[in-house]
């Protein structure tokens, strides 16, 4: 069963309302490595979006949704993840093309883009204590269930298990980029707030897809 | 946290306004999307300077918007990049025609929303140079990290780039000059207390009441090592050896001393601090052509001080010479 446009408003709409839940974890997280705005800029960014989802025209896709997010996380969230986060959702907004549905090689497909455009933007690889960590062993577990012909939800499903096991494995890491990187060695001990921010955005994903699934 | 604010996510905003009433003589104050630039931008055949990052660095960088130095500056959240669409906008007022020079603080979200805003602006038909300041020899420049911040040395980068696209230098030789005071440029600070984010309402790391952080940035991160506080001149000896090790600097070299408080230490404190570095530089030979002390690119309430120090040519004097006519730096005009 593929995922359609009532999928990506469901998805946005839920990742805004984690965020704002995350808000203050995202911060605290952040403050112990970084400079300690990462939930506030996420929590304006899909804020930003969430009254732009009522303008969309009639027989909008999935790749719209999308693109829509990632023109206002570009324009409001700012610091690096915004960037970030922007060119993740533009390529998967080029990824899901014009489709009215996506099904789970489709959705596998979106995530690895992605992906590559978060690598493309912020040079990070995997392992630098990046939000790549949550999202290269999504996409991973993603390609994977979709070669074994899982559903969409079911896609989704297995990115964000991985992601989730993704940020988790950031804490004992060293960051080699973005501010964090700053501390060397005192940057271990700490999960990286934006593997656990993309992880609660596949997460969210995830859930809305077995609601819309269930449906 | 006791601070004189309203609502935390208008700080900002209310600031800026603030600012542009009290120097409306100086400055033209955009509020959507949000930037500062000289009250008379643009201005004709001259090469137009933008620069820009997170706001609770004042008077960084609208205080340096005017005659001799900025054409506009570009504050975002606190501590937080600008996004793109403001960097356009203050791109597009000050194009006179001969280019705009971007100056960057090398931070990751700086770097990356000044590098879209320039190729929006590109496709607008104007012509955009970017030169990235990181001059904090804290950071340790490998590919393990992303690389040196931009502190102290951007405020010297930016008035001497400012001179020279005064005097009418093309967009090519006043982004020359820029690299060149940025790679002639080390900094390196120290925080005797860390500062509180508006919207966080906590402190941004905890220090014990007899501890310091040594190598500290300009956004309330930790620095590299954290120590027991020390006499002022043992301080001062942490921060020139590394940065005079650095470049390195050589008897013979002229330099400008630039003693800068983070915020929330007064005057009095940085000129003892200014006795000892200049003590340093005369044992090693190395002259003191020109100085700068005060809170000019701040942190800020952290209490502490970052030292820089730009080798100076003759060009460079001439240059940090000629007038200038902003909020925070006035003279000869």
């Amino acid at each position: 069963m593929g995922l359609d446009i009532t999928w990506a408003v469901d998805w946005v709409r839920q990742s805004a309302d984690v965020i704002a839940e995350h808000r203050v974890e995202l911060i605290t997280l952040d403050r112990e490595i970084g400079d300690g705005d990462h939930g506030e800029n996420m929590d304006r960014g899909f804020q930003a979006v969430l009254p732009k989802l009522d303008d969309l025209p009639a027989g909008s896709t999935p790749g719209d949704v999308l693109k829509l997010v990632a023109t206002t996380l570009i324009s409001t969230v700012g610091g690096a993840a915004g960037p970030l986060y922007g060119t993740a959702y533009l390529r998967g907004a080029v990824a899901a093309g014009s489709a009215a549905s996506l099904d789970g090689a489709a959705v596998a497909a979106v995530l690895a883009a992605a992906r590559d455009g978060i690598v493309a933007r912020g040079k990070a690889e995997t392992g630098d204590k990046t939000m790549v960590d949550a999202w290269t062993p999504a996409v991973e577990a993603a390609a994977l269930a979709a070669s074994n012909g899982a559903d969409a939800a079911a896609v989704l499903a297995a990115a964000a298990d991985a992601a989730r096991a993704g940020s988790d494995a950031t804490v004992p890491l060293v960051a080699r980029k973005g501010r964090a990187s700053y501390l060397g060695e005192r940057s271990a001990g700490h999960r990286d707030p934006g593997a656990q921010s993309s992880a609660l955005l596949l997460r969210a994903a995830a859930d809305t897809a077995s609601v819309s699934a269930g449906a | 946290m006791k601070k004189i604010i309203n609502d935390p996510k208008r700080v900002v905003d209310e600031s800026v306004a603030g600012f542009g009433l009290a120097h409306a003589d100086i400055v033209r104050v955009e509020m959507d999307p949000i930037h500062v630039v000289r009250a008379d931008a643009p201005v004709a055949g001259k090469v137009g300077i933008v620069s820009g990052g997170g706001s609770g660095h004042e008077p960084l960088h609208a205080g340096y918007v005017g005659f001799g130095m900025l054409d506009a500056a570009v504050p975002g959240a606190v501590f937080t990049s600008p996004t793109p669409d403001p960097i356009l906008a203050a791109t597009k007022a000050v194009d006179g025609g001969a280019g705009v020079l971007h100056i960057v603080k090398n931070y990751t979200g700086d770097v990356l929303n000044f590098e879209t805003a320039a190729d929006l602006a590109s496709a607008d038909g104007i012509t955009v140079r970017a030169i990235v300041t990181n001059d904090d020899v804290a950071v340790k420049d490998s590919l393990y990290t992303a690389g040196r911040r931009g502190v102290g040395g951007t405020v010297l980068v930016e008035k001497i780039a400012g001179a020279a696209a005064e005097r009418g230098d093309s967009l090519d030789e006043v982004a020359d000059l820029a690299e060149r005071v940025n790679a002639n440029a080390r900094s390196m600070g120290l925080a005797l207390t860390p500062c509180v984010v508006p919207h966080a309402g906590e402190p941004s790391f905890t220090l014990a009441e007899d501890e310091i952080e040594i190598g500290i940035g300009i956004h309330g991160e930790p620095g590299r090592e954290r120590i027991k506080l020390e006499p002022a001149d043992r301080l001062v000896d942490r921060l020139i050896e590394p940065v005079l090790d650095d470049l390195p600097y050589a008897t013979g070299d002229r330099v400008l001393l630039f003693v800068n408080g983070m915020g929330g230490t007064p005057l009095i404190e940085l000129y003892l601090a200014y006795r000892r570095a200049a003590e340093v530089l005369e044992e090693r030979g190395i002259m003191i052509a020109r100085s700068l002390v005060g809170n000019y690119i701040t942190s800020l309430e952290m209490q502490g001080m970052s030292l820089t120090l730009l080798r100076l040519d003759d060009e460079m004097i001439e240059l940090w010479d000629a007038p200038v006519q902003t909020a925070a730096l006035r003279w000869g005009r």
